[in-house]
């Protein structure tokens, strides 16, 4: 009994040794970030930011892409000397790495929380933002996602969640706006693949449609694992619709596509991002051509002129997706920060919320979920066996890509780069 | 009317390949009485192995047609090395056993070719390639491609082919003897062991050119493909009555049509609205209230195989159910 006694002593010891280590290490790290820094003159105010997005693994080349966006927000705030608090602001990026995994992201949160940043930009997936917006929460930390589209994120009710890039669930009425806008069908059919994502997207592609005074088929559903969908088109082609309407992924989109041709069905075929990938034209073939679909967000080449050229000769290389999105969350939370004068999370966080901020993305403010208002959609069509946006839909209103472009003042030049995207998606569903 | 024969074409393509796989199942079952449930893994196993050899083959500037005929005539052998493994090395020793052993070890197989192909190919869904140009023909209403042609021709070659061989040769005489009665089969002469590996090995070589055929077809594959083809064509095999090789080719064919035709009008059966039984909030001008969808599509062999096993368990030409149990 004694000695039991002892040995949980000596262990409790030695785990107080261990974590007392891991501490000293952890403010050796800070100070290192600090002697980095130039010494400024006095007084400043060390402001540490947060990025979270996955830096190893099949889609680490997005995360350093949105790594990138936050950390040219970062340096051209240090450049400016904002003052804050009467005394000049200096910027010191906090990344992490969650390698898109959800347990692995509750872990880095945790650890920003520790490091005590002011605010996070992150993270790159939903499947690992909204896990870790919980331990944000707590802590009373703001964090702004670029890139995670999955609506459960802000439906959470946390005052201190923002994304400044569309929602899957606005995706539907932006696609169905746009066919009624610029293909005109008198009659559409709507099929879902039965899951919550299909039957949710092609609802409010219904609901739109209908506003439109378009007709719509009564809904046919396969499943998120059908092959055979002839006996389905068969039906619809003795309807004859004027366009389809798709919920679901490639894996079941392309297929249907494929043998919609075959029967020798005419009409145009919408997708939602979850068919709106590269792959749509090894699984269709040759039918894919023609295809519509869309995605949350713009195509990076589309976001602000100055942007783009700040990031390519900061990094030699052209943003690949979100970065223009990250960059905006980052100066968002800087911009809160100077209005509120006070890098403290509670004071202001209640500006952020009601921040109106004009950034590489165009026109940002928050909604009282936090998220975008009026966040844009890129339509795409499938030409050539690439996809290539051809219109932006934000607010109801279709823009075409090239007019939104010149909008933007973004060199014209710019080949698209959506299969990322998928990718992006394609990894959160594994995990 | 137009629909209706498009569906009817539709069905029979269907039915012609769960006819082929159908026939792989009712030959074991015909003369070891065992539902091989790996079956419909050789069928994967065979689309699989099409998938990865017809871009190498059509990198060499072959025509289409002939590059996806050397892809199954490249899963075949494949597929009949799997069958007579899994006959020789799962089956065998368990001969003697009680019924319900291999039944489980089949499963198991099942499984384990599953898992194996998931490691080979991934797990995600593939696009099988298609080169096979898209030809198309008016046929009363209905579009045929030339790859529904294609299949159906094929089909009804390898029918003819197995019945020939069952019916016509030593090998098949030797086959339906060993299924009447192995003892006596042995006696005559007959190598037991060696028709029953033949036959798993035929049955796997015509799974082979069905799945080929499946992944044409569909242009995909996926390492969890085989076990609801092999799901309905077993339903096939029962409605035709297991173990009677015509049986299988029928039972086969009136499955494809049914579901085709089930998932072609189940939605517009049961639109209450059309009925007039619907809630009036939905069926509000020219609403649909829909009780059952196409993606009920799956259910149909289920539901033929249930309404066989409870009212003719025998199926539509079976005969020697119970003889031997």
């Amino acid at each position: 009994m004694k000695n039991a006694k002892l040995a949980l002593t000596v262990l409790a010891a030695s785990l107080a040794a261990v974590g007392c280590g891991e501490k000293a290490e952890e403010k050796k790290k800070v100070a290192e970030v600090k002697k980095d820094a130039p010494p400024p003159p006095p007084p400043t105010i060390e402001i540490r930011i947060g990025h979270v997005a996955p830096l190893t693994g099949g889609i680490a080349h997005l995360g350093k892409d949105n790594e990138n966006g936050v950390r040219l927000a970062l340096e051209e705030a240090n450049e400016a000397k904002i003052k804050i608090e009467g005394k000049e602001a200096k910027f010191v990026p906090v990344f992490e790495d969650d390698q898109a995994d959800p347990k692995v992201g509750t872990t880095v949160a945790q650890k920003l929380v520790d490091a005590k940043v002011a605010g996070v930009v992150g993270h790159l997936n939903s499947g690992t933002s909204i896990p870790a917006s919980a331990i944000y929460h707590q802590a009373g930390i703001p964090m702004i996602s670029g890139s995670a589209t999955n609506p459960k994120l802000t439906e959470q009710g946390f005052k201190n969640v923002f994304r400044v890039v569309g929602r899957d669930d606005q995706q539907g009425p932006a696609i169905a706006s746009y066919l009624a806008a610029t293909r005109k069908p008198k009659l559409v059919a709507v099929i879902d693949d039965a899951t919550a994502y299909g039957e949710g997207i092609a609802n409010e592609v219904e609901k739109t449609l209908k506003a439109a005074n378009i007709k719509v088929l009564a809904r046919e559903k396969g499943t998120d694992k059908t092959t055979d969908w002839k006996a389905v088109l068969t039906k619809l082609r003795g309807r004859n619709p004027d366009a389809v309407f798709y919920g679901g992924m490639d894996a079941t989109g392309g297929p249907l596509l494929k043998q919609a041709r075959e029967l020798g069905m005419k009409a145009v075929f919408t997708f939602g991002d979850g068919a709106c990938t590269d792959k749509m034209t090894e699984l269709a073939g040759a039918a894919a051509e023609g295809m519509l679909c869309s995605q949350a967000g713009i195509p990076p080449q589309a976001a602000d002129k100055k942007f783009l050229e700040a990031y390519k000769k900061k990094f030699n290389t052209d943003p690949i997706l979100y970065a223009p999105f990250t960059y905006d969350a980052a100066k968002m939370i800087i911009t809160a920060m100077q209005k509120a004068d006070s890098a403290d999370p509670a004071k202001y966080l209640p500006v952020l919320a009601k921040l109106e901020y004009t950034g590489a993305t165009g026109r940002i403010a928050f909604d009282d979920k936090g998220d975008r208002k009026d966040a844009e959609m890129t339509i795409f069509t499938l030409k050539g066996g690439k996809l290539e946006p051809i219109a932006i839909v934000k607010g109801g209103q279709t823009i075409a890509y090239e007019e939104f472009v010149k909008g933007a003042a973004a060199p014209a030049a710019a080949a698209p780069a959506p299969a990322p995207a998928a990718e992006a998606k394609k990894e959160e569903a594994k995990k | 009317m137009d629909t209706f024969v498009q569906q009817l074409v539709n069905g029979l393509t269907l039915g012609a390949v769960y006819a082929v796989v159908a026939l792989g199942y009712t030959m074991v079952y015909g003369i070891i009485q065992l539902i091989n449930f790996a079956h419909g893994e050789v069928v994967m196993i065979g689309a699989m192995v099409a998938f990865t050899v017809i871009p190498i083959l059509a990198a060499g500037g072959l025509p289409p047609v002939l590059v996806v005929a050397l892809g199954a005539l490249c899963a075949v052998p494949v597929c009949m090395v799997v069958g007579y493994a899994m006959e020789r090395f799962a089956y065998r020793p368990l001969r003697g056993a009680p019924r319900l052993a291999p039944l489980i070890v089949a499963i198991g197989v099942s499984i384990i070719l599953q898992h194996l192909a998931m490691m080979i190919w991934s797990r995600n869904v593939l696009a099988f390639p298609q080169i096979i140009p898209l030809l198309t023909f008016e046929f009363a209403g209905a579009t045929v491609t030339v790859v529904q042609l294609g299949i159906l021709g094929v089909c009804a070659a390898m029918m003819a082919g197995l019945a020939w061989l069952v019916y016509r040769t030593r090998l098949g005489r030797a086959m339906r003897a060993s299924a009447e009665n192995p003892r006596v089969a042995a006696l005559m002469g007959v190598d037991v062991d060696r028709i029953i590996a033949t036959t798993f090995v035929i049955g796997a070589a015509m799974a082979a050119v069905a799945g080929v055929m499946f992944g044409t077809y569909y242009g995909v594959a996926q390492y969890t493909m085989g076990s609801i083809l092999g799901l309905k064509a077993f339903s096939a095999a029962v409605l035709g009555g297991i173990g009677n090789v015509p049986g299988a080719m029928l039972g086969g064919i009136v499955l494809g049509v049914v579901e085709a035709l089930g998932a072609g009008y189940i939605g517009d059966l049961t639109d209450l609205c059309r009925w007039g039984i619907g809630p009036a909030a939905h069926c509000a001008d020219g609403g649909h209230f829909v009780l059952f969808g196409s993606n009920y599509q799956d259910v149909f062999a289920f539901v033929v195989l249930i309404l066989v096993l409870v009212f003719r368990p025998s199926g539509l030409l079976g005969e020697r159910v119970g003889e031997r149990a």
